[in-house]
C-alpha cells in the first residue's frame, strides 16, 4: 500500500507542479522579480499547497498512537551556518534559472536538453554536499 | 481594482493537487514530501525509508506529467539556453537544497503548514536570496 500511496502523491505533485505553472521558469522567476513586471501567481500555489496540508497535520495530531513523523517536533530545530548558507544558495539558483527540484523532476520529459544538464548539474551538487557539509562542520562547530 | 487572472486560479489549483499529494505521502506513508531530500536521499544513499518508496515516488513525479500532457497542453519551461547559466543554478540548487535539508516542496509546503520555525525561516530565506538575485542579475547587470 505504501508504494501505491508514493505512486499516487508523486504523480499528483508532478501533475500539480503542470497546472500551477510551477514548471514554468518565467512565472517563477516573475514571482521573484519584484522590479519587474511582477506575477503573484506562486503566492496562491504556495496557499493553495498549504490548505490540505495544515488538515493534514491536524489528522495526524489526533491519531494514535502517534505516528513517528509527528513526533519529530519542530521544536528541536536549529538555525545552523549550513542551514542558512543552505538556504541562500538554493534561493540565488532558484533565482537565476526559476527551477527548484520538484519542477525540474516533473518538467524531465518535456523540458528538452537544458532542463536535463539542469537535473545532472543539481544532482551534482546534491552528490558533493556531504564533503561541504563535512567541511562547515569541521571549520567552525556552532 | 486587480482582475483576476486565469493564472491565479490554475495556480490554486495545481497548488491543491500539491497540497493533496504532499497530504497523501504524509498520512499515508508518514513521511515529508520533499523532492529535494527524496531525490538527494536516493542519490547518497543516506536513505532511512524503504527505497522502493522513492523510485516509484521519482518515477511517477517525470512520468505522469508525460502522460498529462497528452491530453492537457503542458507549456514549455522557458529554460534558459544559456549553459553557464543551467549549470551554475543547477549547482547551486542541488547544494543549497542539501544543506538545508529541504526545497519549496519540503521547507515551503510541508513545512509552513506545520508552522515549523525552520520551514518558515528558510522559505523566507530562499526567497529573499532570489529575489536579490534576479534584481542583480536582471535589473542592475543586466546578465540574465
Amino acid at each position: 500500500m505504501r508504494i501505491v500511496f508514493a505512486l499516487i502523491s508523486g504523480a499528483l505533485f508532478g501533475i500539480g507542479l503542470c497546472v500551477s505553472g510551477m514548471t514554468n521558469t518565467l512565472k517563477v522567476q516573475g514571482w521573484l522579480d519584484i522590479f519587474g513586471a511582477w506575477d503573484p501567481t506562486l503566492a496562491f500555489v504556495m496557499g493553495g499547497a498549504i490548505l490540505p496540508m495544515a488538515v493534514a497535520w491536524r489528522m495526524l495530531k489526533n491519531q494514535s498512537p502517534q505516528p513517528a513523523i509527528a513526533q519529530t517536533t519542530s521544536s528541536t530545530a536549529l538555525f545552523d551556518r549550513q542551514f542558512v548558507i543552505g538556504s541562500v544558495l538554493f534561493g540565488a539558483g532558484w533565482g537565476i534559472a526559476g527551477l527548484c527540484p520538484g519542477p525540474a523532476i516533473a518538467s524531465l520529459g518535456f523540458g528538452g536538453i537544458g532542463g536535463v544538464v539542469f537535473l545532472l548539474a543539481m544532482a551534482a551538487g546534491m552528490l558533493i554536499t556531504p564533503r561541504i557539509k563535512a567541511r562547515l562542520t569541521a571549520a567552525a562547530p556552532i | 481594482m486587480t482582475i483576476v487572472q486565469p493564472d491565479w486560479i490554475s495556480g490554486l489549483l495545481g497548488g491543491l493537487m500539491i497540497g493533496l499529494a504532499g497530504a497523501i505521502f504524509l498520512l499515508g506513508n508518514g513521511r515529508i514530501m520533499g523532492a529535494s531530500g527524496i531525490l538527494g536521499r536516493v542519490l547518497d544513499r543516506s536513505e532511512t525509508q524503504p527505497m522502493v518508496e522513492n523510485i516509484v515516488f521519482l518515477l511517477a513525479l517525470v512520468l505522469a506529467p508525460i502522460v498529462f500532457s497528452q491530453w492537457f497542453a503542458t507549456g514549455p519551461t522557458h529554460l534558459s539556453d544559456n549553459w553557464l547559466v543551467i549549470i551554475s543554478a543547477g549547482l547551486l540548487v542541488g547544494i543549497g537544497t542539501r544543506l538545508a535539508n529541504g526545497c519549496t516542496s519540503g521547507h515551503g509546503v510541508c513545512g509552513i503548514s506545520r508552522l515549523s520555525p525552520r520551514g518558515i525561516v528558510s522559505t523566507f530565506l530562499y526567497i529573499t536570496a532570489g529575489g536579490a538575485t534576479i534584481a542583480l542579475l536582471r535589473h542592475i547587470w543586466g546578465l540574465i
